[in-house]
């Protein structure tokens, strides 16, 4: 950050804070279940796990509604196209997290139909790992968004379009 | 074993039907480990399919394996016979006898599909189709099961590399 | 105005098809007059990659096939390669993979009921039918150190013996599924709508149901009897008494009282497997390399989604020739055209959820 943006004012921090706590306790997951780590998020989003304390347990059926798009599973060459449409039709802020070894990089698939790993086609935001993660790993990755998104400058985004984050 | 040995018994009666009814077609019998298993020619397969579901009860088709025995042959330099054998598992319900059938098919013979005698071909052949680029005539809609129409390569085929012939995406 | 048909495209990403899977619908006005089912956007090579996989290496890789019952998958494929290379498991390990296969059966059937009532509208079964499967998921972590995908199972027999810690955790487990069981069955069982969205829709009688080569509850849903357990029975199950639930007409309604009575008989098995838990080994000496000598072999379980079979050729080296997986959902999804064809569009999302299909296990 330039000189120019540390002297920002009092009231745009304070807007921005407000705005990354709005956000990061309000994800919209976009469940993207596609294998094995599914069961886990759903696991994670039932009774005992709870995703609900964190505001998330609102899953969109419609990329259109979601802001979080979770890779939960390992995507194939045939379901890549699909996997990018689905990203494409979010709405900006989105984030995704990969779930997962073979989100992450194919897992234990090294094979002529699976993708090695879904930030080939879409950037990620968090890879949580696991084969599959347990539903604790996968809130810690959360968490570890919600870290992230507290981070961020919506006000810069709003005030300066150039600063926007390169999709 | 009683009950193993009436099995053993019903099944050398439906593998002398078969000699019967077909004579030379029929290349061998004997019995596997796990049920009779038959090796037939290729030209009366449809005929013995539906001879062995009409017939000798077996009522069930529970899958279409093929194989390619690119290797098998001396040295493991090239097949000893025909490229591909396709097996078909068949079971006779409620007695629970099973037979596995064993065609061979040279690369780029069709076999007869199936699919007429036994509902539950439809998908095993075509999964066939496309792992190995083994054609049934008389399918009704013979085409990739798994992977998009427009994949090059018959993946299981032994000559086809593990991590595909595209290097990602 | 006349109307035409139309097609209409559901998935692959859906909240109701239970994984990647697309279903072209064709319908008309509300009536579904086609579907046609698309897989593959789960294919993951596992058949290619299990040839260049020693026999111990297949094992985990099968976890992922069905992958809400991983055991399943397991037992499968170990009871397979043991009978081609002629390798007798000791009581022990076997009465203890009856236990974890039935306290698999169990978890699969909660998840499904969970699932199926959410797809319809029932959202607290999903609730609850989770929260009991997480009471079972806790005895597999405490067991063999996982929750979904275990590798509970190995050639010969299993990893680990069952410690008296182990026991009690199971029979406290069992303790509290029948409340969980009941609960359920009050929600739904006599419930209006339930009946009103699952009695006589999706019928497939008996004889069509052989015809396409269905297997498990949905077969025996249909009023065939047929078990593997029962009729070939593997791995000491002829050693306990259960019954084999039955229904007659076919519908959804039948095939949810056939897996809530499974349920029970899978408790039966697993407190009649513990109280006669013989002493002894629980699996057998195994080489580290293990080499089958040329021959091949089809052996198939009974594994909650249905017939669960392989085919293994092998060739003399410890990696197999060929290793095919008889996918029960592969064969029962072959058979969603014939029910759903002349149902009401909404209907369809039931009646899938009827089969328990896992893409997993259908696309390999």
């Amino acid at each position: 950050m330039t000189d120019a943006d540390k002297k920002e004012s009092f009231f745009l921090t304070k807007a921005d804070q407000f705005i990354t706590w709005a956000m990061k306790n309000s994800l919209w997951p976009f469940g993207s279940g596609l294998a094995c780590c599914a069961i886990e998020m759903i696991a994670t989003a039932a009774a005992r796990y709870d995703i609900s304390r964190f505001g998330m347990e609102l899953f969109r059926a419609s990329p259109r509604q979601a802001d979080l798009f979770i890779v939960a599973g390992t995507v194939t060459n045939k379901m890549a196209p699909v996997v990018r449409r689905l990203w494409e039709q979010m709405p900006d802020p989105k984030w995704v997290v990969a779930m997962g070894n073979c989100a992450i990089g194919g897992g234990p698939f090294p094979t002529y139909s699976v993708l090695q790993g879904v930030d080939k086609i879409i950037p990620v935001d968090v890879f949580v790992a696991g084969c599959p993660p347990t539903p604790q790993g996968l809130l810690h990755g959360l968490m570890t968004l919600q870290d992230k998104i507290a981070h961020m400058h919506p006000t810069q985004e709003i005030l300066k379009p150039h600063a926007r984050r390169i999709r | 074993m009683p009950a193993a040995s009436a099995d053993d018994r019903r099944l050398q009666d439906v593998a002398e039907s078969l000699r019967g009814r077909f004579g030379d077609a029929v290349v061998e019998t004997f019995l596997g480990k796990d049920g009779l298993i038959v090796r037939l020619r290729p030209a009366r397969l449809r005929e013995a399919l539906t001879f062995l579901k009409e017939n000798q009860g077996f009522n069930a088709l529970q899958d279409i394996i093929a194989l390619d025995n690119m290797k098998r042959g001396p040295a493991g330099l090239g097949p000893a016979g025909p490229r591909f054998e396709v097996l078909y598992q068949l079971y006779r319900f409620p007695e629970g006898l099973r037979l596995r059938l064993s065609v061979e098919a040279a690369e780029g013979e069709e076999l007869d599909s199936a699919q007429p005698v036994y509902k539950s071909a439809d998908w095993a052949e075509r999964e066939a189709y496309d792992m190995f680029g083994i054609r049934f005539a008389g399918h009704p809609d013979l085409r990739r099961i798994y992977l998009p129409d427009d994949f090059e390569g018959f993946p299981l085929r032994k000559d086809f590399p593990l991590e595909g012939t595209k290097r990602g995406l | 105005m006349a109307f035409k048909e139309i097609e209409l495209n559901m998935g692959p990403q859906h909240p109701s098809t239970h994984g990647v899977l697309r279903l072209k619908l064709r319908v008309d006005n509300e009536v579904v007059r086609g579907v046609e089912p698309v897989v593959g956007y789960l294919h993951r090579g596992m058949e290619k990659l299990w040839e260049s996989q020693t026999f111990h290496q297949i094992v985990p890789l099968t976890d992922r096939l069905d992958y809400i019952a991983s055991v399943s998958n397991n037992l499968a494929f170990v009871l397979a390669a043991e009978k081609l290379a002629g390798v007798e498991v000791p009581k022990r390990g076997q009465y203890i993979r009856v236990i974890l296969t039935e306290l698999q059966r169990l978890a699969s059937h909660l998840a499904w009921v969970g699932f199926m009532a959410n797809d319809i509208g029932a959202g607290t079964v999903l609730l609850y039918g989770f929260e009991a499967r997480e009471t079972i998921l806790d005895f597999f972590e405490d067991y063999a150190g996982g929750r979904l995908t275990i590798h509970a199972l190995r050639l010969g027999g299993v990893p680990y013996d069952l410690t008296p810690e182990n026991i009690a955790l199971i029979r406290k487990v069992l303790d509290g599924l029948p409340a969980v069981l009941k609960d359920i069955g009050r929600l739904l069982t006599e419930n209006r709508i339930w009946k009103q969205r699952t009695v006589g829709v999706g019928i497939l009688n008996a004889a069509d149901a052989v015809e396409y080569g269905l297997t498990g509850p949905v077969l025996r849903a249909s009023g065939v009897n047929w078990d593997v357990r029962k009729r070939h029975a593997y791995s000491s199950y002829d050693d306990f008494t259960f019954e084999v639930p039955l229904a007659r007409n076919g519908d959804l309604y039948d095939r949810y009282r056939v897996r809530l009575a499974e349920m029970d008989q899978s408790m039966s098995i697993v407190r009649q497997a513990l109280d006669r838990l013989p002493d002894g080994e629980f699996r057998a000496k195994v080489p580290r390399v293990f080499k089958v000598q040329p021959g091949e072999v089809f052996h198939s379980i009974e594994a909650p989604k249905g017939e669960l079979g392989f085919y293994i050729r092998s060739n003399g080296t410890d990696k197999p020739e060929r290793v095919k997986m008889k996918s029960p959902s592969f064969i029962n999804l072959q058979s969603l055209e014939k029910m759903c064809v002349g149902n009401l569009f909404a209907d369809v999302v039931a009646i899938l959820g009827s089969l328990d299909i896992v893409l997993g296990e259908i696309d390999k």
